[in-house]
């Protein structure tokens, strides 16, 4: 009943503030290396600008990479050396564009309003001065410069997958068997109910680890996506997103004894905010404040980051330690509060 | 030391009270019939002894061991079979054996003599899925998987509900050869006839046990005299026999009505019989038929919960 009534609530919510693909306030870093009257006017304009905020300030090339890994930059603006000279004697100048590719709408997204800025206040210039000024933005695409798709959506695949594999079936599962009456003689059995759950929770773990396989594979044979990281990391992090999504198969099995609820609530709770506040098809930075702070409780958020990050970026794993020591915290956790729900006897 | 023994059991779910406290024990090797209607607690009073509810108040203790404390000895020692086919469907008669034997620690070799009986009637089918047997092979199913382990007790809720009238009787013939070889059966039903199979047997009516004896003393106690009265019009002869003024009780049996009559200090049975029949002609039946009859265990039934109500 709460679902029905709180289903189209949060949809509604969901689809009309997050699922935008306009960016705001993307966090942006500039490498100045002329530091001049123009230079700064440009970063000026861009800061004023609600589509963008300048985070950080870098001094060298080297800085842009180690920004960039980090991950929270989703731009970084290059002037080059005596830019307002350049303009001014040759009437050019250039401005590198470096965009995490790694989501290719955003990163198309971020270039073009970035460009539409510059390509303003070129105008500016042109409109007071005598020569025509040309400001020449030079984009280049970092970690995926074809701008394939593909490189977006084989994390979240990977992330919904598991998910929807993981929690839902072995919910499902586990729920059935209270349903069918056949929990009830299991209870009344030596067998210990720890081990019942196990033994339903094995066969998905295995089943998603050949999910997991696939995947892989159809990602760099077929989709030609590279994995440029660590095979072993990827794999160790994705086994332990499968943990966590198992925990949470287990947890709603804890709280219903219908199989409909199961699937409803693994389903609608658990299966779209996966899909739309992960950051597999929307970029969750554009979104409110307060659904971002939802979507950080979403394992799959975390499990997309590492796997973009060790996959796609080909980072090591330091990269993601965040992710992991966060995706470890759900697991202890889930698990602790299904141990604790799961009864030893029928209610 | 009584293999069942159960001290002030009550139990609410939430509102509606399930049992209102209960008290009895079983012996070991007795057949212990829990007889009464649906919705009476009977299904309650077996997941407490099986550990798998726990009752508000009161203590059982089954084969020595308390259904709280000692749950997990009590799962080892115990056989359990739920009022709903609880095995699974998609499993062969034989999967479902094996399964349950594994679940237990044991296999099938090693207490085949036990369930061979039961288990060589359904074996012909063993390659089919459970969920395609009749009700009367599932439970037959069923009660192989309860006793695979060589329990030392055995519950059975409604074993026989929704079984044919041969297999009914076929499951009870089973339950006798279980009680000799040493298995405390406690078995629950809502048929009254079946009664009379039971060593013992508790009448059991909204969570209150209202009598626990022998199926012969409990209808040796029924002092009234009972006729059977059968006409062409039941419905009708109903009313109209409740209309009569002798008449104490009349309830609908199948194809009779049990009517039960006061009798002056003077007057025979056979002249209020005889009244009754002349009133019946009076008022428009035909073919009417009264006897005189024993008493039988839903006659006692009746009775006891009409003297509760009071």
């Amino acid at each position: 009943m709460m679902i029905l009534l709180g289903m189209p609530v949060i949809q509604i919510i969901l689809f009309g503030f997050a699922i935008t693909t306009e960016v705001k306030n993307a966090e942006i870093a500039v490498l100045d290396l002329s530091k001049d009257e123009a230079t700064r006017k440009i970063v000026e304009a861009i800061e004023v600008s609600e589509y963008f905020h300048v985070a950080e300030y870098v001094h060298n090339t080297k800085d842009i990479d180690n920004v960039f890994r980090k991950g929270r930059i989703g731009l970084a603006i290059v002037f080059s050396e005596n830019f307002y000279e350049n303009l001014l004697h040759t009437g050019k100048a250039q401005i590198q564009l470096i965009a995490d590719a790694t989501d290719p709408n955003t990163a198309t997204t971020l270039t073009n309003y970035a460009t539409a800025i510059i390509n303003n206040y070129q105008r500016q210039i042109v409109a007071t001065g005598p020569v025509p000024y040309q400001i020449v933005p030079e984009v280049k695409l970092m970690y995926n410069p074809q701008m394939k798709g593909a490189y977006n959506f084989v994390p979240g695949v990977l992330g919904m997958i598991l998910m929807l594999i993981c929690a839902m079936m072995t919910s499902v599962a586990i729920v059935r068997e209270k349903e069918m009456g056949t929990m009830e003689v299991l209870l009344v059995s030596p067998m210990k109910p720890i081990i019942i759950i196990l033994s339903k929770a094995v066969p998905y773990f295995a089943i998603s680890a050949v999910n997991l396989a696939t995947v892989l594979l159809l990602a760099v044979f077929v989709l030609k996506v590279p994995v440029m990281g660590s095979l072993f990391w990827l794999i160790l992090v994705s086994l332990l997103f499968i943990f966590v999504s198992l925990s949470i198969g287990i947890m709603v099995s804890t709280l219903t004894s219908k199989q409909m609820i199961a699937y409803l609530i693994s389903g609608m709770v658990f299966m779209i905010p996966v899909m739309l506040l992960s950051g597999m098809i929307y970029p969750v930075e554009n979104m409110p404040a307060i659904l971002q702070w939802i979507s950080h409780i979403i394992p799959a958020k975390w499990y997309i980051a590492a796997v973009k990050d060790l996959m796609i970026k080909g980072l090591g794993v330091q990269a993601v330690l965040k992710e992991i020591t966060i995706l470890f915290a759900m697991a202890a956790v889930i698990t602790a509060i299904s141990v604790k729900k799961f009864k030893n006897r029928l209610e | 030391m009584p293999a069942v023994d159960v001290k002030g059991l009550k139990k609410n779910y939430g509102k509606v009270i399930a049992l209102r406290g209960i008290s009895f024990s079983a012996e070991k090797g007795e057949i212990f019939g829990i007889i009464g209607p649906d919705g009476s607690g009977k299904t309650t009073l077996f997941r407490i002894l099986t550990t798998l509810l726990v009752a508000d108040e009161g203590t059982a203790v089954v084969d020595g061991f308390d259904v709280v404390k000692d749950y997990k000895e009590i799962r080892k020692r115990v056989g359990y079979m739920p009022g709903r086919f609880s095995l699974y469907q998609d499993l062969t008669v034989e999967e479902n054996l094996q399964f349950f034997a594994s679940v237990f620690h044991t296999t099938i070799e090693e207490n085949y003599d036990l369930v061979k009986d039961i288990y060589s009637q359904i074996e012909p089918f063993k390659t089919r899925r459970a969920g395609k047997l009749s009700g009367g092979m599932k439970q037959k199913l069923a009660l192989s998987c309860a006793l695979i382990h060589k329990p030392a007790i055995l519950f059975l809720d409604e074993p026989t509900t929704g079984v044919d009238p041969v297999s009914r009787k076929e499951l009870w013939e089973m339950l006798k050869r279980l009680k000799n070889q040493g298995i405390t059966i406690l078995v629950s039903t809502p048929y009254m006839d079946e009664a009379a199979l039971c060593d013992r047997i508790a009448l059991i009516k909204d969570g209150r046990f209202l009598s626990i004896d022998t199926p012969a003393n409990i209808t040796a106690q029924f002092n009234q005299k009972i006729f059977a009265v059968r006409g062409l019009e039941m419905s009708r002869l109903l009313s109209d026999i409740r209309a009569f003024p002798a008449v104490k009780t009349c309830y609908a049996f199948g194809d009779s009505h049990h009517v039960t009559v006061e009798t002056g200090q003077n007057e025979l049975q056979e002249s209020v019989q005889h009244a009754l029949y002349l009133y019946l002609l009076f008022k428009g039946h035909t073919n009417v038929e009264i006897e005189k009859i024993n008493p039988g265990i839903e006659d006692c039934f009746m009775e006891l919960t009409k003297a509760d109500v009071v």
